[in-house]
């Protein structure tokens, strides 16, 4: 059928406006994904179904076109370790020289901790289990660096698990599917990881910037860190273990403390996750807030009554809802006052407003509030919401 | 007049083949790989359907397959999920309201076109990172990024080739 003959031939649709429509609403619907992210958090629930769909279909896809580019590397490792061996083995019968001495002095302190340890009965930490993964993919823009090992869930891997090459630490895993892993790197803008100077002890917290050198942020002493000094995992927070080596502290051109990453001079396409979990971070939370509060309760304040009167009058206090509603029940009763002696001429009202129940009922108490704290003061006290 | 001159694209051929064989580079060029200490470079591949899309015809479907390929880049580089989609679709609406000054200019100025439509979704993807995450990015990984992309011109040439004149009705 030609072109005129169609009956929509001769309609003129506003493309251009059409398409800026189209823009418009693909536009408010990234808005609305980049509003509710929250890759950042260490929870699980952030970590969504459509990011777990595209890790375990990514992980062995990117291993499969991986492989050639592997082999290249590879290839092209044995070709510059043929070419560097004369100087490559200097260098290594230098190290080795060095490493003798270091070895013997090892020795000698391996045995003197044990020795030490035993005197004391001294109860270490338990070793942590370290999963090998195979690294698939590695992002590495400006805005996001993060890899995807093709170890997951099924080997025990969990979120906020630390990742480590030979070298040091890489990153922290912050989602993880039966099959798949993704790093968050230390070098990622979202990441924030407690550190210290091991020479000083001086805490700070890492911050990456999509750069090769994350900043020594939050160091309260500019004097406590120098170049060259050992940057290591302090702790802090429980997320990782204290002592991982992250690299070593260098001053920028513009004065800042940054890192020299020592997973930089690792290999990439091996990591080992530390299987670490923080015994103080055992709680479960879920339970905690789910489990219903125990019941309160009183003794029956009639029990503890003397003024012999009270026994009728409370009753038909508490059947008054208005008095209910202010008074607490479990509250004792005070005891009768006696009579104040008045010169001066008492003055009443005509009509008095109060009833006769209501004129009698005791003011409220200050044990009342005792009881009810646990349902009136709870909302105004402070929660954690789990972002630090 | 026949229907041969007003034609309309095959989403399959000008849409489809060309998101996937960008997703299918961009696995490609994020493997793990290092020679002599240096790695790939990350170009931003989709940079070159995003443009390519808008300066062949408007289209309803091209910025939803724009904000598909940014939440597959958000999505495999563990970025917050919708950055590259909007940085793509705000690179994609500014060559799409000035494809008209585009028409008919040389092959340089063409990539000057290009290296400005990435500079925008680079600009774009610094400023949402910078208000998402509460930090400043690093200009220099931003500056390699922005190169490594704008070399991607060619490819983005040969696609708009291929469809400028398939549709007499948007040239």
């Amino acid at each position: 059928m030609a072109f005129r003959e169609s009956p929509l031939g001769e309609l003129k649709v506003p493309l251009t406006w059409t398409a800026a429509v189209a823009v418009l609403v693909a536009g408010v619907i990234a808005v609305a994904l980049l509003v509710s992210d929250r890759r950042e958090t260490l929870q699980e629930e952030a970590y969504g179904a459509a990011r777990k769909t595209v890790d375990t279909v990514a992980a062995p896809v990117s291993g499969a076109i991986a492989a050639p580019v592997r082999w290249t590397g590879q290839g092209l490792s044995w070709i510059s370790v043929y070419l560097f061996t004369a100087s490559e083995n200097r260098k290594l019968r230098r190290e080795l020289d060095e490493m003798r001495s270091w070895r013997d002095t090892a020795i000698a302190l391996k045995e003197q901790n044990d020795r030490y340890q035993a005197l004391l009965g001294l109860k270490l930490n338990p070793p942590i289990p370290i999963v090998a993964a195979r690294v698939v993919a590695d992002s590495r823009g400006p805005f996001a660096n993060a890899r995807i090992a093709d170890t997951g869930r099924s080997r025990g891997v969990n979120v906020g698990n630390p990742v480590m090459s030979e070298r040091g630490l890489v990153g922290r895993v912050v989602g993880v599917t039966n099959s798949a892993s993704r790093v968050l790197l230390l070098t990622d803008i979202a990441s924030r990881t407690p550190v210290m100077i091991d020479r000083t002890n001086a805490r700070a917290i890492l911050t990456g910037d999509g750069g090769p050198n994350p900043k020594l942020e939050y160091l309260r002493r500019d004097d406590s860190v120098k170049a060259g000094d050992l940057v290591v995992t302090s702790g802090d927070g429980g997320v990782l273990p204290r002592g991982l080596p992250v690299g070593v502290a260098v001053k920028d051109s513009l004065g800042n403390w940054r890192v020299a990453l020592a997973a930089d001079n690792a290999s990439i396409d091996f990591v080992q996750i530390i299987k670490f979990v923080d015994f103080s971070q055992l709680a479960d939370i879920k339970a905690l807030s789910e489990a219903e509060m125990p019941p309160v309760t009183t003794k029956d304040p009639q029990a503890t009554v003397l003024r012999p009167n009270a026994a009728v009058q409370a009753p038909q206090a508490l059947n008054s809802p208005k008095v209910t509603a202010i008074v607490a029940p479990l509250a004792p009763m005070p005891r009768p006052l006696p009579k104040p002696v008045s010169r001066r001429p008492v003055t009443r009202p005509a009509a008095s407003p109060l009833t006769p129940v209501q004129a009698v009922a005791p003011p409220p108490p200050p044990v009342a509030a005792t009881v009810a704290a646990p349902q009136l003061i709870s909302p105004a006290t402070p929660q954690f919401n789990g972002r630090r | 007049m026949s229907l041969s001159a007003a034609r309309p694209l095959n989403p399959w051929r000008w849409l489809a083949l060309p998101a996937l064989i960008c997703i299918g580079v961009t696995m490609l060029f994020a493997a793990p790989f290092r020679v002599f200490g240096l790695q790939l470079p990350e170009p931003v591949f989709a940079m070159v359907p995003t443009f390519a899309w808008a300066v062949i015809r408007p289209s309803v479907l091209a910025p939803f397959g724009v904000l598909l390929l940014g939440l597959f880049l958000d999505s495999f580089w563990g970025g917050p999920m919708g950055l590259w989609g909007l940085s793509l679709l705000a690179a994609y609406a500014t060559v799409l309201f000035m494809r008209n000054m585009m028409s008919g200019q040389s092959r340089s100025m063409m990539w000057a076109w290009f290296a400005g439509s990435t500079g925008i979704a680079m600009l774009a993807g610094f400023l949402f990172t910078m208000l998402d995450s509460l930090a400043i990015p690093s200009l220099v990984g931003v500056l390699w990024q922005f190169l490594a992309t704008v070399l991607l011109f060619s490819f983005a040439d040969y696609l708009v080739d291929q469809f400028e004149d398939a549709d007499v009705r948007f040239r």
